[in-house]
């Protein structure tokens, strides 16, 4: 029969931006095994509203693990315990009846607080603006067909464009680098024909912006794949990162003066 | 008020090439001068604005999302129909207009629907380019699927996330014009108002969801791709922020709204497992391939252990039904009989309400004939997903599912050019009414979206601005500022009457209403009972609605207020209208008009129209306007799965 839990929540509150945040424990009443994190705290938030008191903001909207809008840190693991889900999937069956729960935004100097549990992630919007694409204009496409991709090369670059977006690959990150979310990007596009042509800006310009966005600098822990909900692997890193260092040295080449 | 079509005439396949001549184009050297106001960055609105950007125009476009990319069109699964005919199994474009019309129960308008479907084959081609890694073959080409029960594979996929990989493409190409400097983003912005100023669309009043400020955009034209309305049901398969506030207050500044009891209810989601369910999910109707829809026979039997029903108790009513066709029913047709058997009380699962709304999805035998590792392959994220969300394996145990709101057909009316009857506000995606008819085949709304953003609307937008003068009024103008104080006035009025309910409270009880008696099969005394019931709700809402905090800062009870008090006034709208139609047709079953059968029976003498409604002022009951159907090419006939 269903299992229902009571429990006792740490939340991160925070007014806005500049304000000074603290952690407020609240209970968690009869929440059905079968809630999701976000419904529990639905829950909560209509018991605060109740009392007269404003309820915990958090971003949230597909609700089904594809618009990662959601994200926060549950028990010191961005979007909670169990592997490859994202807190809007993840269930109150995981937990135990009595358990506390430690719920806290991303913490990144890129991604300031906006409230409680909402952050600023527009730094990931800026490194797609800076080359995120493949420079098609609409209408002057050749028919699809003409380019056959061998499909396991299609797949990888599928594996890559699975990133959501959610950005808890940075918040899991001791360096708080980007790194896992920039590499799915360029993997993508770089894996294609289509991606081609513009390789090599594509790749520099995309780091060159995460640099700018105040993300920190990888160091090979690995933990962004462990929090990554989308099972995005590490082996874009290194893709990445070679194709950085080509790009780079192709880039030099055509600097230096010709000489006869 | 005379609903002008402006469709072209001539054979049908030349239609829209004629009209793209005809139209008027605007010089490259003056596509900067001209700014467009784009609300809504999923594929409608997304597309659009990469485009338009592209085009040199100046454009500002709008989300309620932190980043465009996260536009419900991402949770779209299934795939993305285009008549390219790569299987050479028969398709054509003209093969694909005529199952949408007829799909669509001939209730849209033909010329739409084939520019639509000659249309499909350049979206590939343009999403291809730009890198959208659909499935592929061995050989390096594009793979198809048969989906939702057509003849042939025409529908490209990519793995089970169609919808977010073409979003990704749209998004990345309007991130490149942002890069640009032809696109500003507004990111967590919802626009709360229309403006129109002598009788054009020239902005829109947004909120600035962060700071809470108040502001006017204006321009030359505006564009509405801000989805559908399916939240109006409270729990959908939508995602959370799903609203109709852009439509609605385009409504009641004079745009007409079509159709609006016109929505698809989809047999194959996750039921309800309780009180505290935020929203429905999905399961992809491709389940129905294998899996074998039953009931207990006999209701005592329905809290036992599916495992432990003998064969001779099960009730396979699918294929006792519709020999035929068996399990692979049409989508309304398999959610209304899957509503029966629960109302016989045969329903599975847990008892929400007092009653159990789930039928079994049982994969036992589909194990059996191919083996758990081919089931595996075909549905093994599915059923992944569904263990995560019910903690069931459902290899073991059958499936339980239950329709769910899905899509609105229903939306502002348009005509060929996508312009609302509200010069210079044009409209796109799913927020429009146009070509779906009163049932949407699956993966069409993603080709819609594309179709519109990509390819209809930068014509029709530039005809329109090269024919118009450009916009004069500025943050003075006594009509911008009207409106912007009436936004202002509305915030305060939700924030002050500081009662005891949330607003979440009275969406839920709308949509309960909305869902049981305007939903899978409506009836008109229960139609008549929501119509007295809706003004109630709306009444309370009024005077007991608590909104804590202010309207400076990040409110998200303030963001559900303004939602949900405009869900309460289409809610009633989409009631009058399921009433008025005396007919079943597609997604709009009136119980009054069945075969013997119990299927659905249209009435084409009386009812081949579009039902446009006017908004005629507060407490005033709403105008009906009839946009008559023709139907040149694809002549009406019954459905029948007999
Ligand atoms: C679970 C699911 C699966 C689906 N699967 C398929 C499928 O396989 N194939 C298929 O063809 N169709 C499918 N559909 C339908 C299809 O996904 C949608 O109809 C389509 O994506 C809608 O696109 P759109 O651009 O019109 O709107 P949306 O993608 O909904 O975008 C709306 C935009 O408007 C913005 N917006 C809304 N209101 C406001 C406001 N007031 N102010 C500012 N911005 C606002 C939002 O921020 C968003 O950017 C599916 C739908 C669902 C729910
Ligand atoms: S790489 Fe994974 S964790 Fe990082 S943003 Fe993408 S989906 Fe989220
Ligand atoms: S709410 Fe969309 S991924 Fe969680």
């Amino acid at each position: 029969m269903e299992k229902s839990l009571n429990l006792v929540l740490h939340v991160w509150r925070q007014k806005n931006r500049d304000a000074k945040g603290q952690f407020v424990r609240y209970e968690a009443k009869n929440i059905s095994e079968h809630a999701s994190l976000l419904e529990m705290l639905d829950q909560v938030n209509e018991g605060l509203l109740e009392k007269g008191e404003e309820p915990i903001a958090f971003d949230h909207d597909c609700r089904e693990g594809i618009c990662g809008a959601c994200g926060m840190i549950v028990n010191g693991h961005a979007h909670g315990p169990r592997k490859a889900t994202t807190v809007c999937q993840l269930h109150m069956r995981e937990f135990q009846d009595g358990e506390e729960i430690w719920i806290e935004p991303w913490r990144a100097a890129a991604f300031p607080v906006v409230r409680d549990l909402v952050v600023d992630r527009g730094s990931l919007d800026r490194i797609v603006q800076a080359g995120g694409f493949i420079s098609t204009r609409t209408g002057s496409a050749p028919e699809a067909n003409s380019l056959p991709v061998a499909k396991e090369k299609s797949d990888r670059a599928f594996d890559a464009a699975a990133c959501i977006g959610c950005g808890a690959c940075v918040a899991a990150c001791p360096n708080a680098a980007a790194m896992l979310f920039t590499a799915a990007k360029v993997a993508h596009l770089n894996l294609l024909p289509q991606g081609e042509p513009e390789r090599d800006t594509r790749v520099r310009n995309m780091v060159a912006q995460m640099d700018a966005e105040g993300f920190g600098h990888c160091t090979n822990h690995y933990e962004c794949m462990e929090a990554c909900p989308k099972h995005i692997s590490v082996e874009f890193i290194a893709q990445l990162n070679r194709e950085f260092m080509s790009a780079t040295a192709r880039a030099r080449q055509e600097l230096r003066p010709r000489r006869k | 008020m005379e609903l002008k079509a402006n469709a072209p005439s001539g054979p049908i396949e030349t239609r829209w090439e004629r009209h793209r001549f005809e139209m008027k184009l605007v010089n490259p050297a003056n596509r900067r001068k001209h700014k467009v106001i784009v609300v809504g960055t999923g594929l409608a609105g997304g597309a659009l604005a990469a485009t338009l950007g592209e085009q040199g125009y100046n454009v500002a476009a709008f989300c309620y999302q932190d980043s465009p990319r996260r536009a419900h069109s991402i949770a779209a699964q299934g795939g993305i129909n285009a008549a390219k005919n790569y299987q050479n199994d028969g398709d054509s474009v003209y093969r694909l207009f005529y199952d949408t019309v007829k799909g669509g129960d001939f209730r849209a308008r033909e010329s739409n629907v084939y520019r639509l479907a000659e249309l499909s084959v350049n979206i590939i081609d343009q999403c291809v380019a730009q890198g959208v890694p659909f499935a592929r073959e061995y050989s390096g080409l594009l793979a198809n699927r048969s989906f939702g029960g057509a003849q042939v594979s025409r529908t490209f996929y990519a793995r089970g996330q169609t919808g977010q990989q073409l979003l990704l493409g749209a998004y990345q190409a309007l991130e490149r014009q942002v890069n640009a400097g032809t696109v500003t983003m507004f990111s967590r912005h919802e626009m709360l108002d229309l403006i129109v100023v002598d009788g054009r669309a020239r902005g829109i009043v947004t909120r600035d969801m962060v700071s809470g400020k108040i502001e006017a955009h204006l321009a030359d034209a505006v564009v509405l791709c801000t989805g559908g309305y399916g939240n109006v049901f409270y729990l959908s398969t939508n995602a959370k922020g799903c609203n109709v506030t852009a439509t609605w207050r385009a409504h009641r500044k004079g745009a007409l709204f079509a159709n609006p009891c016109f929505t698809q209810i989809h047999p194959t989601c996750i039921p309800v497992s309780g009180e505290f369910q935020s929203k429905l999910t999905l399961m992809s109707e491709s389940l129905r391939n294998d899996g074998r829809v039953w009931v207990p026979k006999r209701a005592e039997d329905v809290t036992k252990p599916p495992n432990q029903i003998p064969e001779e108790d099960r009730d396979y009513y699918l294929e006792r039904l519709y020999p035929s066709f068996g399990n692979l029913v049409p989508r309304d047709i398999a959610s209304r009989r899957a509503k029966d058997m629960c109302d016989k009380g045969l329903g599975v699962g847990t008892a929400v309400g007092g009653q159990r709304l789930g039928v079994y999805l049982d994969f036992k035998d589909a194990v059996k004939r191919l083996g758990r590792k081919a089931v595996e392959e075909r549905y093994g994220n599915l059923f992944e997903m569904y263990e995560r969300i019910t903690g069931e394996d459902p290899y073991e145990v059958p499936m339980r599912i239950y329709p769910a709101t899905h899509y609105t057909m229903g939306g502002l009316w348009v005509d060929y050019n996508l312009m609302s009857t509200v010069p210079g506000l044009f409209v796109g995606g799913e927020a429009n009414f146009s070509d779906h008819g009163a049932n949407r085949l699956g993966a069409s709304a993603l080709m819609q979206g594309l179709a519109d953003g990509y390819f209809v609307l930068p014509y029709t937008v530039a005809n329109y601005l090269a024919q118009t003068p450009r916009n004069t009024a500025d943050d003075t103008h006594a009509e911008v500022r009207a409106v912007v104080d009436s936004v202002k006035e509305r915030i305060n009025k939700f924030l002050s009457i500081q009662g005891k309910r949330s607003p979440d409270s009275f969406h839920r009880e709308l949509g309960k209403l909305i869902w049981d008696k305007c939903g899978m099969a409506r009836n008109k005394a229960g139609l008549e009972k929501a119509l007295q019931e809706i003004p109630r709700i709306r009444e309370e809402f009024w005077e007991n609605l608590y909104v804590p905090g202010s309207g400076e800062e990040l409110n998200q009870s303030l963001e559900k207020a303004g939602r949900v008090a405009d869900f309460l006034e289409l809610g009633e709208l989409m009631c009058r209208d399921a009433l008025f139609r005396e007919e079943s047709c597609g997604g709009h079953f009136r119980e009054e008009h069945q075969t013997e059968e119990g299927e659905a029976k249209r009435d084409d003498e009386n009812f081949q129209f579009v039902a446009a409604w006017e908004f005629k002022g507060d407490g005033v009951e709403h105008q009906v306007h009839r946009e008559a159907l023709e139907f040149e090419y694809v002549k009406p006939t019954q459905r029948s799965y007999k």
